[in-house]
């Protein structure tokens, strides 16, 4: 009953959210740059193609009117065509999204698995040696942009020692197998073709291990700050005097509370992983929807602006409601929070 | 509504107080100072800061070839590898790249000063204005315009502003300021709508004390330190934040040197010319990192201070 209403809420509050971002986006790609028209036929061509172009565009309507258009189009999943790739720029973001998707999910795994491993054994050992160096590694992996990182792992693990491929998501001369989900290594699995399974990984490690490395620290630094905040509470101090094994105690009762603002955080991390992951796919020429971003907004493609920042908009306002979704589950303040009154 | 009436003895106390306040203040900061100085991660901080400061202002008088810093080629020399006459080495057309990692720090540092100047008063003052008008519709309005800011990744909107309008440090600065601000607001509103309530605003406003007085005099000096610190610590961030902007060539414009444009210029020389991508990446971290040890230990400070 609450959770229903929860849900409710916050997919009200997403909606305002998602109108407002429009028309942030709107402004960005109609209002900022100037003549839109002129932008997509260059500055060379003669001032009727423009006023053509003006026209088709509907870009001599009100702003207001021009923007309910747009969003009515948007919504139905329609951007115009890339001036850059000369597609569509619904079936540019269908072919490149899942690369990119491919590239934070395993960061994503990495940045959760790692970051609370290293959080638990720092708070576990807090104050010594290892808790330390665990500290210092998460305050460089903090600080370290992601493509320093990329660069610093492409030169030692890609050409000093030769264990990881650099370039692309695939080796040359390994067949694609058929594009099911569009993540490589899901569909080699699927295709049954455990050669180009591990070929793919490999080519995945190297940029999502470079794109994690801030999320596994910023985890890394939570989880220690919690759990060791959570290490010093009574109830911890009375199961230890009733004798309950220590790793029960951990287990058990230490880690779900302690859990709690990692998760929120890692929800955050993930979905801003998305979009931020063109700092990694330019270094290892990764074809991702991050990159294609970037490129667009490099050549002023603005119909392509405008979707790739919608899209990444939309994926982090939905990781943030699953993420309250979770935290509501693992959270009983806030799951019974209202029941009282019931 | 009646003024406080002065006489010579009030005006009197009224000194000595000030002059009370001032010594406990020195001694505060005495007090500080030695906690700050017992954690040697807050001294590095600071120690790093000053000395990127120190060499960014100084920067045409301690570099070796300061002319390297601008449009200069020397093909003779270029593609060095680091020497003790190059000690980061050469770029391809023969500039020496401790130079422009030095005279990078410039706009490194101006990018998070200007942002942080253009970022806070009005981030504040919004602040300030929907928590003390917490629950009406001026509070509504402000806090769901933060709300879709936040909302969604700072890097990616920030690009797109910055990527539309002519590529250079000026538009670059002017694309973070206008998705870093309601950071502040957010923290702002958080302490105002707390602070309005003590009893110190109570009286202000019994006294028919103007809402701008109310604002500025009595809630804003309580803000102070949480603001301070946010800002000491996102000097890092910021920096952090322009030198991906510049990775992507929306940023300082060459021959100027920028440390992000300089990475991604020099990864496509990978490996045989590592040192061209990797001495501006170091930088990057280094100042960085400078500021958030300085703004961690800052943090730690003001935190101790509260309890």
């Amino acid at each position: 009953m609450q959770l229903a209403s929860f849900i409710l809420h916050r997919a009200i509050h997403s909606i305002f959210v998602l109108l407002g971002l429009s028309v942030v986006i709107f402004v960005i790609s109609r209002v900022l740059p100037g003549d839109p028209a002129r932008m997509a036929v260059g500055a060379r061509a003669p001032q009727w193609v423009v006023d053509n172009l003006r026209e088709q565009m509907h870009l001599n309507d009100s702003l207001p009117v021009q923007y309910a258009n747009w969003l009515v189009d948007a919504v139905h999943g329609q951007f115009g065509i890339s001036l850059n790739t000369r597609r569509d720029v619904s079936q540019d973001i269908q072919e490149f999204f899942p690369a990119t998707l491919e590239l934070a999910l395993y960061a994503g795994v990495l940045m959760g698995a790692m970051g609370i491993v290293l959080g638990t054994i720092s708070a576990q050992h807090k104050d010594k040696m290892i808790d330390n160096l665990v500290r210092i590694l998460s305050y460089l992996g903090v600080v370290t942009p992601a493509f320093v990182f990329a660069i610093i792992f492409m030169l030692i693990f890609g050409y000093a020692l030769h264990l990881l491929p650099t370039l692309g998501r695939l080796s040359e001369g390994l067949t694609r197998p058929p594009a099911i989900t569009g993540l490589v290594t899901v569909d080699a699995l699927l295709a049954g073709d455990p050669r180009a399974f591990w070929d793919a990984f490999l080519h995945l490690s190297m940029p999502a291990v470079a794109l994690a490395m801030g999320g596994i620290a910023q985890e890394a630094r939570i989880t220690r700050s919690t759990m060791s905040d959570n290490l010093t509470k009574d109830y911890i101090a009375a199961e230890r005097a009733l004798g309950i094994p220590e790793r029960v105690i951990m287990s058990k009762f230490l880690l779900k509370p302690s859990l709690i603002p990692t998760i929120s955080i890692l929800g955050l991390d993930f979905a801003a992983t998305l979009s931020n992951a063109f700092l990694v796919e330019l270094i290892f020429n990764w074809p991702g929807l991050s990159r294609y971003g970037i490129n667009a907004m490099l050549k002023k493609d603005l119909n392509a602006i405008a979707a790739v920042v919608l899209v990444f908009g939309v994926v982090f306002i939905v990781v943030n409601i699953l993420v309250d979704l979770v935290v509501a589950q693992l959270d009983p303040r806030i799951r019974l929070g209202a029941g009282r009154s019931e | 509504m009646a003024q406080p009436t002065t006489s010579w003895g009030a005006a009197a106390d009224l000194r000595h107080y000030r002059e009370l306040e001032r010594s406990s203040r020195r001694e505060n900061f005495g007090r500080a100072w030695y906690k700050f100085s017992r954690n040697p991660l807050s001294v590095a901080g600071l120690v790093i800061v000053a000395v990127v400061v120190l060499l960014a202002l100084l920067a045409p008088y301690v570099t070796p070839y300061p002319k390297h810093a601008g449009p200069f080629t020397d093909f003779a020399n270029a593609k060095l590898p680091p020497s003790w006459k190059y000690l980061f080495g050469t770029d391809t057309i023969g500039r020496d790249i401790l130079t422009r990692v030095i005279f990078g720090f410039q706009d490194a540092l101006v990018m998070g000063i200007v942002v942080l100047a253009l970022v806070v008063p009005p981030g504040v003052l919004l602040g300030l204005v929907a928590g003390y008008f917490h629950g009406t519709w001026i509070d509504t309005v402000i806090m769901r315009i933060t709300d879709i800011f936040l909302a969604v990744p700072p890097l990616v909107l920030a690009l797109a502003i910055a990527s539309v309008l002519v590529p250079n440090l000026m538009n670059s600065m002017m694309a973070v300021s206008l998705m870093w601000w309601p950071w502040y607001t957010r923290l702002v509103f958080g302490l105002t709508t707390q602070l309005r309530n003590e009893y110190f605003v109570k009286s202000a406003e019994t006294m028919g004390a103007s809402t701008a007085h109310i604002l500025f005099k009595e809630i804003l000096p309580n803000c102070v330190s949480p603001i301070f610190t946010k800002m000491s610590l996102d000097m890092g961030w910021v920096i952090l934040i322009g030198s991906s902007l510049s990775f992507v060539g929306l940023g300082t414009q060459p021959p100027k040197p920028g440390l992000g444009t300089m990475v991604a210029d020099g990864a496509k020389y990978l490996p045989d010319l590592w040192w061209i991508p990797v001495f501006p990446a170091l930088g990057i971290v280094v100042i960085v990192l400078g500021f958030n040890l300085l703004g961690d230990g800052l943090r730690d400070l003001l935190a101790a201070e509260e309890v």
